[in-house]
């Protein structure tokens, strides 16, 4: 199976549309990780770097869009969520602003930087900003279709990239991504597995193996966790009567969190929340961390099973 | 509430409108009047809503008058002009005094401002853009401003248009570290094209600017950061316009006016206290501001 990180996906997916898109670049000194460098060196007069800068990063970003560009404004999810987070609520978020974040580095899953380093809040922090969006894409090709639905809105929309190499799961011809929308990856009829991120191919590898067991998961990525599709969580609670959500983000204010408002408002069902247990990361190589947080197809598959002898 | 009315004289303030040259006497009294009427509403406006800045507010008046009624190249009937200059009120709370500088260019109702923080009113506590038509950027959280300032002048840079940005801090406001951030990026990125304006009142709620938090030496720390640097009296409107003026004269580098002001000016005892940065008059204090406010602008010839 071809792999991609979703964060080279984006580099190059910026490069691509600002061929045709005149929008602007912002990065704070992580040009090389954030993948940002293609799109500088193809268009240098679009990219500015800002240095390790963050705050002051998002707030130009918002300066430039009050003058009606489009941004991108890029760095680690940890700085981009965390250290300005004040700057995308008051100087983004609240004048509605057309900057995009685009952050890379999101989760444990990023490897041996650290607890430091893995941010496990930034989707909780971008979901209760009002009017923010939310995607989480699960491999290269929904990232390159969220940064075209990104160029596409006009408001304000965090994106959460990663940094490993991860399975391509979709095929770029007849590939659609709508805001708001998620995408039922696999059928089945015993349970559903919501994923977002690298999660989702970790979910359809354990759906496999269940199916060997005779347990019929069906997958669906969630991508688009604000606004979230609260119709495909209702039929799927509906029709399969259980829900595991799965992301490698703190299971407080994440995808589980979100999962969870509308099944406790719509439709309550069993549910069972697999994600990073309210505990800061750890250096590792990402095959020890997603064993150790629990975040593979093996915890899935397990939380699966509790799920359904309860 | 015969001063709300004089408002929106367009004509008369177009009229300003010419490139270089010596201010005269009468052109100066005009725009004295206007930051007259400026402190009038601003008081008036925190007294109606019975909270507010006034302090801060009536430090950057004349700041706010030669800005509005001389130096932008604005148009109040095309507030989104896209070659407008801009200003961001990086100091978001001194509100009542630009959105009374903002009506009396004809932006808003003048009569409008009594509204001010009111549930049902557009005029929002602190600068909000999209309601309020002439605001260039919500603002209100201290030390974002400049940034945001950055941003609108380097899109002014990309594009060629030539517009220019303002930005109006306060010298409270300069303790936070992202002002540092965006003045590195401003010289970094030659924006020649943006100019600061420090409204030095000394004051922030808790005190002393120096007793607090001192920013000191702020000449020297913005010239170490690559900015041009000048000083002036915050209140001469002459000094003003010729600050702007010398703005222009140099391309590749923000500039600083160090804006030597007084907290509270125009109303005797709100004047250099700190307890006046966020409180609004009572209606005996509004009696007698608004006695002290009438003298000035009878003394400038403003009828009531």
């Amino acid at each position: 199976m071809k792999k991609m990180s979703t964060r080279e996906a984006y580099g190059r997916a910026i490069t691509e549309f600002g061929a045709t898109n005149q929008f602007f670049v912002l990065d704070a000194d992580l040009s090389k990780a954030t993948r940002t460098d293609i799109f500088a060196k193809q268009f240098p007069s679009r990219f500015f770097n800002m240095g390790i800068a963050e705050c002051d990063m998002m707030s130009t970003a918002a300066g430039m869009a009050t003058c009606g560009k489009k941004v991108f404004a890029s760095t680690f999810a940890m700085f981009a969520t965390g250290r300005a987070y004040e700057q995308i609520r008051n100087s983004i978020a609240y004048p509605k602003l057309n900057v995009k974040i685009a952050a890379t580095h999101g989760g444990v899953l990023i490897g041996p930087d650290g607890g430091s380093h893995q941010c496990i809040e930034d989707i909780s922090l971008m979901r209760t900003i009002p009017g923010m969006v939310v995607l989480a894409p699960a491999d290269a090709v929904e990232a390159r279709a969220v940064v075209e639905a990104a160029i596409e809105y006009d408001g304000p929309v965090y994106m959460r990239f990663g940094r490993s190499d991860v399975p391509i799961i979709y095929d770029t011809e007849n590939f659609e991504f709508k805001i708001g929308k998620g995408k039922t990856v696999l059928e089945g009829n015993d349970l559903t597995i919501i994923a977002i991120g690298d999660m989702v191919y970790e979910a359809m590898e354990a759906a496999k193996h269940l199916k060997e067991e005779g347990i019929e998961a069906r997958v669906i990525d969630m991508c688009s966790v604000k606004p979230i599709d609260i119709d495909l969580i209702i039929k799927a609670a509906n029709e399969t009567g259980r829900i595991v959500t799965v992301e490698d983000h703190n299971i407080i204010g994440g995808l589980g969190s979100a999962v969870s408002e509308v099944l406790a408002e719509n439709c309550p069902v069993s549910l069972k929340r697999i994600g990073i247990m309210d505990v800061f990361g750890r250096s590792g190589q990402v095959k020890e961390l997603a064993e150790y947080f629990g975040i593979n197809a093996k915890a899935i598959i397990d939380g699966v099973k509790e799920l359904l002898v309860k | 509430m015969a001063i709300a009315n004089t408002g929106g004289s367009n004509k008369l303030n177009l009229s300003y409108k010419r490139s270089k040259r010596e201010m005269d006497k009468q052109e100066i009294q005009e725009l004295e009047k206007i930051a007259a009427k400026i402190r009038w509403h601003t008081v008036h406006s925190i007294f109606s809503a019975g909270s507010g800045h006034p302090g801060g507010a009536l430090s950057i008046a004349d700041i706010l008058a030669t800005l509005y009624f001389d130096i932008m190249k604005i148009n109040p009937l095309q507030p989104k002009w896209s070659e407008r200059d801009r200003l961001v009120l990086s100091k978001g709370h001194a509100a009542p005094s630009y959105y009374a500088a903002l009506a009396l260019r004809g932006y808003f109702p003048v009569d409008d401002m009594v509204t001010l923080r009111n549930f049902d009113s557009y005029l929002q506590g602190h600068p909000d853009m999209k309601k309020i038509p002439g605001v260039d950027m919500s603002t209100g959280s201290l030390g974002q401003g400049l940034s945001v300032a950055n941003g609108m002048a380097l899109v002014s840079k990309f594009d060629g248009s030539g517009f220019r940005v303002f930005a109006m801090l306060g010298d409270g406001e300069i303790e936070e570290g992202q002002i540092w951030e965006a003045a590195m990026t401003a010289s970094h990125y030659k924006l020649g094209n943006l100019t600061a304006f420090l409204d030095c009142n000394g004051l922030q709620i808790d005190g002393k600017v120096t007793d607090v938090m001192s920013p000191l030496p702020l000449k020297e720390k913005f010239q170490a950061f690559g900015w041009a640097v000048t000083e002036i009296d915050g209140h001469s409107i002459e000094a003003i316009k010729n600050a702007a003026d010398w703005a222009q004269t140099i391309p590749e580098q923000p500039k600083l006016i160090i804006c030597r002001t007084i907290k509270g000016k125009g109303v005797s005892f709100m004047e250099n206290q700190a307890g006046w940065h966020g409180a609004a008059p009572n209606q005996e204090q509004w009696q007698v501001a608004q006695n002290e406010l009438n003298q000035v602008l009878l003394s400038l010839g403003v009828k009531q």
